[in-house]
């Protein structure tokens, strides 16, 4: 850590951390209901535990974005940040918006909650990731802006890199995209094709850029590498991504009323969308190949590793297995979405997320490299366990949606859609089992930051 | 990659590729729109029911059954698809509105399924929300599902 500022990253990074345990919780929560409907009802229904799930993983991702934002940003402008106390203003609305929020949904009905929040004045809540009462959206996009201020005048002010005008490209993005979600029409065709722009612009479009700097950041530090070598890399892959994944969209539109020419636009398009992905994995194993220096923090490697690895296989394999849409007329809105949304999301955000936490966090706690080997080593374990947990969710939903699929949809006379739930039932127990296994994995995660926090650093002798 | 590939080369890929690629979504998203009105059942909003399928539309937002259910294909996979329940009814308002009244109104205890919402709706909500079912289930959806179970 050069800047004191990049200090503010600290709350970001822990309430990040704590979104995520509530996460899984509820996931945990969801799956036992898979299995036992009447789980929990009607205290918690399903579709409550799911809304926590759901806004609980993206709030978290936004707030480790953020505090990768200011650790990197002024380490890469070569100067403090602008306004160290309008970020740590900002973590605390944000924070509190985001307890606030998910209090309102397991305290009271959502439609009190729609009451209670005004949503008659400006209806934009009940649409799946976009359920946050009108005015947290509202909350959020003055903490956005805000943010974006003040890295904005950082940058100004500072060196001008490739990776930080990538991550500002990434972050503006994301901050107007999330304008349309203020746009929600009666007419049903129109409300989900521009609900699109957000879901997938996000995380097929302009994540992309925030993922891929992040990634690029943390490579540049761990392996030494020439900054010109690694920022070239960073452009290409951000380009495949914009020129695949922009029109990619159209793989969405393919049953919701639009033409049927985006049958043709969103399967060809989004078939070139692993590329990108598939481009992050070759860059990070190359520049871990070719690297000038042995870094001390070897988890931090191992996570920027991983995560360019699964995004490959979660978005990039598991999307393309769905995306044409002569598969997707029969996968479309089953288990296989699901068994991809959790790979996609784990291996391309959650891990990077975890990745510049594994390595800004040594730095912020006063270490001069990396943490403790007895740190390390549980950090490793709990890599592999949640990777390989969520693995297996991954693999029992593929199993249960090819299975849903053919039960439902293909055979000449298909089951109705609950009788088709029922034979998948040792699945679903199974995927509960593998969530386990991820909550064991994560409860290891946040020891390693206690356990062995006293002991030395690890030096890269000691690793050998 | 080879040396002779510059940054700058790279930098102009992705700012040429994303000017060129969003220009070409944007021309695409005006032809949709013009094209919507012959697809997407606006005749239904714009009819004397088309109150009741505004209403039903925000009773269905604002009670999140998007958290259970999918519509046309998209929300959560824990309860049937319900953008052709009107037709998997046989096209029958009267046999949606009495499902949906049945399913709220099964006792709280001792049902060891998934379970819906107890929701308290009057008459006029279960109608609204039925007319937004049938509205969507004749917006033209290139022939998906591929059967009535959804
Ligand atoms: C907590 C989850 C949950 C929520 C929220 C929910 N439902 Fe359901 N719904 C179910 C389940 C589970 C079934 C299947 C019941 C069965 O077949 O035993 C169902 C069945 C239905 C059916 C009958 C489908 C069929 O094919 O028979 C209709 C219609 C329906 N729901 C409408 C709604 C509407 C309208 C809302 C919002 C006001 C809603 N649901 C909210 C869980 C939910
Ligand atoms: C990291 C990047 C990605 C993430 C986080 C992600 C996540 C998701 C999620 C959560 C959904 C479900 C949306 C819903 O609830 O309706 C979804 C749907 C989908 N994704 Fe991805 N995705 C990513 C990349 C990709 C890629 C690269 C492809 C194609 C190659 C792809 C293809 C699809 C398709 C076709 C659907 C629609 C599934 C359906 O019809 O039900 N995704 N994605
Ligand atoms: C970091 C880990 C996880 C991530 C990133 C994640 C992400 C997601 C996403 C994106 C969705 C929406 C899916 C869609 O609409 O297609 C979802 C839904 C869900 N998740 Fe997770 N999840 C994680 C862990 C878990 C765990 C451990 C469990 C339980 C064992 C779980 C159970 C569920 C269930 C049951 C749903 C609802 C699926 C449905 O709509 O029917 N998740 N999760
Ligand atoms: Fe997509």
């Amino acid at each position: 850590m050069q800047y004191q500022s990049q200090k503010v990253a600290i709350p970001y990074f822990v309430g990040a951390i704590v979104l995520f345990v509530a996460q899984i919780l509820f996931g945990l929560i969801m799956g036992l209901q898979y299995v036992m409907g009447d789980f929990l009802f009607p205290e918690i229904p399903f579709n409550v535990a799911r809304m926590v799930h759901t806004n609980a993983l993206i709030v978290w991702l936004l707030m480790g974005f953020m505090g990768a934002a200011y650790y990197l940003v002024p380490e890469e402008a070569e100067t403090e940040l602008h306004s160290p106390f309008l970020a740590k203003l900002m973590f605390w609305v944000f924070f509190a918006a985001a307890g606030l929020t998910v209090a309102g949904y397991l305290l009271v009905p959502y439609s009190t909650l729609a009451d209670i929040t005004g949503n008659e004045l400006l209806p934009t809540m009940g649409r799946e990731f976009l359920e946050q009462p009108t005015i947290t959206k509202i909350g959020i996009v003055v903490v956005a802006l805000a943010f974006l201020y003040n890295l904005g005048m950082t940058i100004l002010r500072g060196r001008k890199t490739a990776i930080n005008l990538v991550l500002m490209i990434g972050l503006v993005g994301l901050a107007v995209l999330f304008l349309f979600s203020f746009y929600n029409p009666t007419n049903l065709v129109l409300d989900k094709f521009f609900w699109w722009w957000v879901v997938h612009l996000w995380v097929e479009g302009v994540w992309e850029l925030i993922l891929g700097s992040i990634l690029a950041f943390v490579l540049i530090k761990v392996t030494g590498v020439d900054r010109e070598i690694i920022e070239k890399w960073l452009y290409i892959i951000i380009a495949m991504a914009f020129i695949s994944g922009i029109i990619g969209t159209g793989h969405h539109f393919f049953w919701i009323g639009t033409p049927e020419y985006w049958q043709w636009w969103g399967s060809i398009f989004s078939a070139l969308e692993p590329i990108p992905f598939f481009m992050m994995t070759i860059f990070a194993f190359s520049m871990v190949k070719q690297r000038r220096r042995n870094h001390p923090n070897r988890v931090a490697t191992l996570w920027a590793l991983g995560a360019s690895v699964m995004a490959f296989l979660g978005a990039g394999v598991w999307g393309f297995m769905h995306t044409l849409s002569p598969v997707n007329y029969y996968t479309h809105g089953s288990q296989l979405t699901a068994a991809h949304g959790h790979m996609a999301f784990y291996g391309a955000y959650v891990m990077i997320v975890l990745t510049i936490i594994s390595y800004a966090m040594p730095l912020l706690r006063g270490r001069t490299a990396a943490n403790s080997e007895r740190q390390q080593t549980l950090e490793i374990w709990s890599f592999w366990l949640m990777t390989i947990a969520m693995t297996l969710i991954t693999l029992f939903l593929t199993a249960a949606g090819i299975l849903q699929v053919w039960l439902q949809r293909v055979l000449d006379s298909p089951l109705p859609f609950m009788a088709a739930q029922d034979q998948l039932t040792v699945f679903y127990w199974m995927r509960e089992f593998a969530g386990v296994m991820f909550l064991i994995g994560l409860l290891l995660y946040i020891a390693s930051f206690f356990v062995g926090d006293k002991e030395p650093e690890a030096s890269v002798k000691t690793i050998a | 990659m080879s040396e002779a590939f510059t940054k700058s080369m790279a930098r102009n890929i992705f700012y040429g590729g994303a000017f060129f690629f969003l220009l070409l979504f944007l021309a695409l998203t005006f032809d949709t729109i013009n094209a919507l009105p012959k697809l997407d059942n606006r005749a239904a909003l714009e009819s004397p029911v088309g109150p009741q399928i505004a209403k039903g539309k925000h009773l269905w937002e604002v009670n999140n059954c998007i958290g259970c259910h999918t519509l046309l294909g998209e929300g959560a996979y824990f309860a049937p698809e319900l953008g052709n329940v009107y037709k998997r009814y046989g096209s029958n308002l009267d046999a949606v509105k009495g499902r949906i009244k049945g399913l709220i109104s099964l006792p709280a205890e001792g049902i060891p399924m998934r379970r819906m919402p107890r929701f308290k709706f009057t008459d006029e909500e279960i109608a609204a929300l039925a007319e937004f079912l049938k509205y969507a289930s004749e917006i033209n959806t290139s022939g998906w599902p591929p059967n009535d179970q959804g």
